[in-house]
């Protein structure tokens, strides 16, 4: 068992995080025609780490690999996937043993949307699963308002925001530690998308510790108590929201810099040039080819490192 | 060409080629509620105004009907004073919210670009299309990608007034910083009209010159 300790964003105290990613990355192995395999890296070095009590969202544009994030955390990839780096979990690592065994009682997925439940199944019974009880069940129900008609309806029978409701309410069954929430706010209203973000922050207050992966920078500023950036597969800047909130100055990466410059409220100015894949983005720093500040050290490998409270990976940052 | 075209609408003075939802109510079938109960609202070619209102209120169902995707139950759209027109090119386009559903997933993207014109090679290094996605299946590309081709397709020399459903709420703001910023310019140098429909209200006062707020219950503000 690693129990290594590391320093609390809001305590200052030593706590062990809750989620400890370490240099993760993830691969597909894929037939290049005939018999001939090939390695498609899609996820290159991601660290991170979430606190109990604490939202941490996860930004990054699509196709940068969040997504794979919470796939990875859950141990969800398909079957031709390739995880390295090390992922802890309280202290240990987590491998694909304790992913089971996790799954739904210390660690928790929302999804996405209703495509994710079981059309044919009522949602009362989804939501209590295997690891859940009625009563549990009802009281999740109560609590987000839910009337009790909801359990003995279909999926295409709820409306957006109470097809919301009830998948936070699966989150409820075990007593979960991690919720990992998977994009939860696109296609809901301002109120309604808001009104999802407190129950996170009540479920964070409850100790537990929310991932909240998201397109979406402006809610993360909002919403978030730390902000990691994704990009091309990498994580390139992990810093308190308020940093964000607080505008570029404040901020370390020259891509994190570029995304506040780009939100309507801000300059609404756009950098040009587009993320590289990340099965072919270039050695070295993977913005590189963006960069203003770009010089031959930035074709090296860079890696993350602790600037003003925060981490990032460029080795032009002050 | 401008004034022809206005002779060919009729020749009245003032009609300047603006779309028109005078009245308008729409229910889905006939027992379901109203979705918009005689609703009002113009835009004409130049001008930019954007709509919000939340979920629910109406305002991608009234997109629909603007472009001519539905018909309403009651009252009418108009172009230029007449009905929308029925065949040749629609003046009126619409970009959606969601372009994985708004292209042929069995076209290959060079067949999908050039379903209604031809883009020239300029206006696709404008949008940021490169020439290497034009082979590639739309299940190969993201949402950003895919959502410059949609654009690309809907804004032929025809398009008078373009209607965008949130066509940005999935995108990175880099990316949607980019694609807005194309999109304003080439609609100022053509003089096509936008209806932008968004919750985001920084970015309706960023590209808009009108906003109009619509509350819960329908249109009937407009």
């Amino acid at each position: 068992m690693n129990c290594e300790k590391v320093t609390g964003q809001k305590t200052g105290k030593t706590i062990t995080p809750v989620l400890d990613v370490r240099g993760l990355g993830i691969s597909f192995g894929m037939y290049a025609g005939g018999l001939a395999k090939s390695e498609l890296t899609v996820m290159r070095s991601v660290m991170l780490k979430a606190f109990a009590g604490e939202i941490h969202a996860v930004v990054g544009a699509s196709g940068s690999g969040k997504s794979l994030l919470a796939h990875a955390i859950l141990g969800i990839l398909p079957a031709n996937a390739r995880r390295f780096g090390d992922i802890f979990f309280c202290g240990e690592e987590l491998t694909r043993e304790l992913q089971e065994e996790y799954r739904g009682r210390r660690i928790a997925l929302i999804p996405q949307s209703v495509g994710f439940l079981d059309p044919l199944m009522r949602v009362g019974k989804q939501v209590v699963g295997t690891l859940g009880t009625r009563e549990a069940q009802r009281a999740a129900f109560e609590r987000y308002a839910l009337p009790s008609e909801a359990e003995r309806m279909y999926p295409f029978q709820l409306s957006g925001g109470m097809a919301r409701r009830v998948m936070v309410s699966t989150a409820l069954m075990g007593r979960p530690e991690l919720i990992v929430a998977d994009e939860p706010t696109p296609g809901l209203s301002e109120e309604l998308a808001e009104e999802t973000m407190r129950w996170f922050r009540e479920l964070a207050d409850g100790g537990a510790s929310i991932l909240l992966i998201t397109h979406d920078l402006e809610l993360a500023m909002k919403h978030a108590d730390r902000i990691t950036v994704f990009y091309a597969g990498y994580t390139v800047e992990s810093a308190p929201a308020a940093d964000y909130a607080a505008g570029k100055s404040a901020l370390r990466h020259p891509y994190t810099k570029a995304l506040i410059d780009a939100l309507p409220q801000n300059g609404f100015k756009p950098i040009p040039g587009t993320q590289p894949y990340a099965c072919q983005a270039p050695g070295g720093c993977p913005f590189a080819e963006r960069c203003g500040l770009r010089t031959g050290e930035c074709a090296e490998d860079v890696g993350m490192r602790e600037l003003r409270g925060g981490e990032v990976r460029c080795v032009h940052a002050d | 060409m401008a004034a022809l075209e206005r002779l060919r609408a009729g020749g009245k003075r003032g009609a300047h080629m603006r779309i028109e939802v005078r009245g308008v109510s729409f229910r889905y079938s006939p027992k379901s509620p109203l979705i918009l109960d005689g609703a009002n609202l113009s835009v004409s070619a130049g001008e930019r105004v954007a709509l919000t209102g939340p979920s629910g209120c109406g305002k991608s169902t009234l997109a629909k009907l603007m472009a001519g995707y539905l018909k309403p139950t009651a009252g009418e759209v108009l172009w230029d004073g007449r009905p929308l027109p029925k065949s040749g090119y629609m003046p009126v386009q619409m970009i959606s919210q969601h372009p994985e559903l708004a292209v042929n997933p069995r076209w290959k993207m060079s067949r999908i670009l050039n379903e209604c014109w031809t883009p020239s090679p300029e206006l696709l290094r404008r949008m940021g299309i490169e020439s290497e996605w034009l082979s590639r299946w739309p299940a190969e590309l993201s949402g950003g990608e895919l959502q410059r081709f949609c654009i690309a397709r809907a804004i032929g020399p025809g398009t008078r007034v373009l209607i965008c459903d949130e066509i940005s709420a999935m995108l990175d703001a880099i990316t949607q910083a980019q694609i807005w910023e194309t999109l304003l310019d080439i609609s100022k140098e053509r003089g096509i009209g936008l209806l932008a429909i968004t919750h985001n209200t920084p970015l309706a006062e960023k590209v808009c010159d009108r906003v109009v707020a619509v509350s819960a219950g329908g249109v009937h503000g407009i």
